[in-house]
């Protein structure tokens, strides 16, 4: 009797599954090759940025980029301090975080303990449309609608000034800052919100003093990370925030963050290797370290409240 | 006695009363704040349309940018936005899928894995304009693409890869490990029960996470200016079709171009209040577009997730 190891097929099954098998080590070493992808763009990120900053801080001490008061790359005699760009981005950040926090948590709350199953179903991408919206878009609503309706309420609001692009991104990151800390509030488990409720306690109870305190470390991720979109934001601000570097606190006025100035520099045709090229690297070098630090906070964070139930 | 319990209770009934009142107040304020922020997208797109509705017709779209505003037109930047959109697609569509299905089915549980996967998630909150200053060092300089639909398409495949990666490792997750067990039990290999058994059911997922992240390319404007995009041009690239022999050519890869947000921005940093209304107009079809594409990826979504059942 030749069972299927040794009968006359046998040679040629074998064969066959040999094909297959090395097939799938090849497919298996491209799945791997585009994966990899991620961490080679990662690296090449850091090594532009670092590459093309080294030859601006070998011009420009550390000491003066972070205490200089004045940013004037363009200028005959330029000066290179970073504080103004980062004043502006800190300013149209807090106002955006104003708009984002309170307006994203009671959305959150709402959805995740309030809402019927079904409305939250539906109105969840449709919020997430509102983050879908082209920067740009938003940009001309800041400078075209926004600004000047601000302007009836506040006299002698300049045509660019800080706040009105802050509101609006703050409205453009509400459904990052919802959605993360919706999604945290979910996971605190229902034998928590049946004892708050057995012991008599409303919804609204419920909520405020059992949820929200057990979901925190998620909703204090999702503030990070909304923090980290307002601080990448680039176009509303550009488009809205006038292009001039301004050390100030105040939203009123006109200024220039991070983003804006390395949007001002792209749009003139400067030369590879002047001072000015390397300047939007180490811009952006800033720019990538505030952000990663927010970024690897909030998925600290996240992870935390993934871990607590 | 008696009367001591009455007042309690009434006491009591009025606190309860109080609380209830609560939950009703924040519904309330639930729904307000919900809709209107929704109102305000409603609001932009209106206004967009209504400022921009004196430029809507055949024109607009077949028309080149030009110093008068009412004779400037998209023609140069929707055919740059489809050519780009192209190449990100071609790039980003294999690239995350296969990244994702590496991340799903095949890596083992290591540092390795961990470091790609901190890898992806990172990339998904880098801001974009720093994906334009990488694009800016490496594809213009290094690679010496210049100013070009290659350097511009590679650079947005690169941003949206992380959306597509995610989306589709979602997709895959969704396929009960039964489907997979089953496969194997007929002595399919590791790599035709992915391909025969595993993709076709997260087809729904991965298109869904496809067209969001081809929705956030198309609107992008950061990066592609950091590569020094032009907004002024005036004529079209190579064509890839035409009708002698090769048929298809990959010129336009390497030509200059501009897209819509591009040219939106273009129009709208202008003082002169006309072309505003262009830009409204650009920024009325712009977010219609997107927010068709949002739709449709809401509806697939929806869709399969109803017809299969396990």
């Amino acid at each position: 009797m030749s069972d299927i190891t040794s009968g006359p097929g046998a040679a040629a099954i074998r064969q066959r599954l040999r094909v297959r098998r090395a097939r799938d080590r090849v497919i298996e070493a491209v799945l791997l090759a585009s994966a990899l992808v991620a961490v080679v763009t990662t690296i090449s990120i850091v090594y532009i940025l670092v590459s093309e900053s080294v030859p601006f801080f070998k011009t420009v001490s550390l000491a003066d980029f972070f205490t200089d008061t004045m940013w004037t790359p363009m200028f005959a005699e330029p000066r290179f301090g970073i504080l103004p760009l980062l004043a502006g981005t800190l300013v149209t950040t807090m106002v955006a975080l104003c708009v984002a926090i309170p307006c994203g948590t009671i959305i959150a709350i709402y959805l995740s303990e309030f809402a019927p199953h079904k409305l939250r179903e539906i109105i969840k991408p449709v919020l997430e449309l509102l983050g879908a919206v082209p920067t740009v878009v938003y940009g001309y609503f800041a400078l075209m609608v926004v600004t000047p309706l601000l302007q009836k309420f506040i006299p002698g609001l300049p045509g660019f000034n800080m706040l009105s692009p802050g509101l609006v991104i703050g409205l453009m990151i509400i459904p990052y800052v919802a959605s993360v800390s919706e999604d945290a509030m979910r996971a605190v488990p229902n034998y928590m919100r049946e004892g708050s409720y057995a012991m008599g306690a409303t919804r609204f109870q419920t909520a405020t003093r059992v949820v929200v305190p057990g979901a925190l470390s998620g909703i204090a991720a999702a503030y990070i990370l909304g923090i980290s979109r307002a601080v990448g934001e680039t176009m509303v601000v550009a488009v809205a925030a006038g292009l001039q570097p301004n050390l100030t606190f105040n939203p009123l006025e006109s200024a220039a963050t991070i983003t804006a100035f390395i949007v001002q520099v792209s749009l003139g045709d400067l030369p590879h290797d002047s001072i000015g090229y390397q300047s939007i690297f180490a811009a952006g070098l800033v720019l990538m370290v505030t952000t990663l630090i927010f970024n690897i906070a909030g998925f600290a964070l996240t992870r935390r409240f993934r871990e607590e139930y | 006695m008696a009367a001591a319990t009455g007042v309690v209770s009434e006491q009591l009934r009025r606190d309860v009363q109080r609380r209830k009142l609560f939950d009703q107040l924040f519904v309330l304020l639930g729904m307000t704040v919900m809709f209107a922020a929704l109102a305000t997208l409603a609001i932009l797109f209106l206004d967009l349309v209504r400022d921009g509705a004196a430029r809507f017709g055949w024109d607009f779209f077949t028309s080149f940018p030009s110093r008068n505003a009412q004779r400037a037109g998209i023609l140069s930047a929707w055919v740059g936005t489809s050519l780009v959109m192209l190449v990100t697609v071609a790039v980003a569509m294999p690239i995350g899928v296969a990244a994702a299905i590496y991340l799903e089915e095949y890596a083992p549980k290591n540092w390795f894995t961990a470091v790609i996967e901190i890898n992806v998630t990172n990339l998904a909150g880098v801001p974009s304009i720093i994906y334009g200053l990488l694009a800016l060092g490496l594809f213009v300089y290094q690679f010496n693409l210049g100013h070009s639909i290659a350097a511009a398409g590679l650079t947005l495949s690169l941003l949206i890869l992380p959306i597509v990666i995610v989306a589709t490792r979602e997709a895959l997750r969704a396929v009960p490990r039964s489907i997979r067990e089953a496969a194997y039990a007929l002595g399919a290999t590791h790599w035709e029960v992915t391909a025969h058994h595993v993709l076709p059911y997260s087809t729904g997922g991965i298109l869904t996470g496809m067209i969001i992240g081809l929705s956030r390319a198309i609107g992008e404007t950061a990066p592609i200016i950091t590569i020094g995009a032009l907004a002024f041009i005036a004529f079209l690239p190579t064509p890839p079709l035409s009708a002698e022999f090769p048929y298809v050519n990959f010129t336009w890869l390497s030509d200059p171009f501009t897209v819509m947000p591009i040219q939106m921005f273009n129009w709208v940093s202008r003082p002169d209040p006309e072309f505003q209304v262009n830009a409204a107009a650009a920024g009325a079809i712009l977010l219609g577009m997107t927010l068709l594409m949002n739709g449709i990826a809401i509806y697939v979504r929806y869709r399969y997730r109803k017809k299969i059942n396990w």
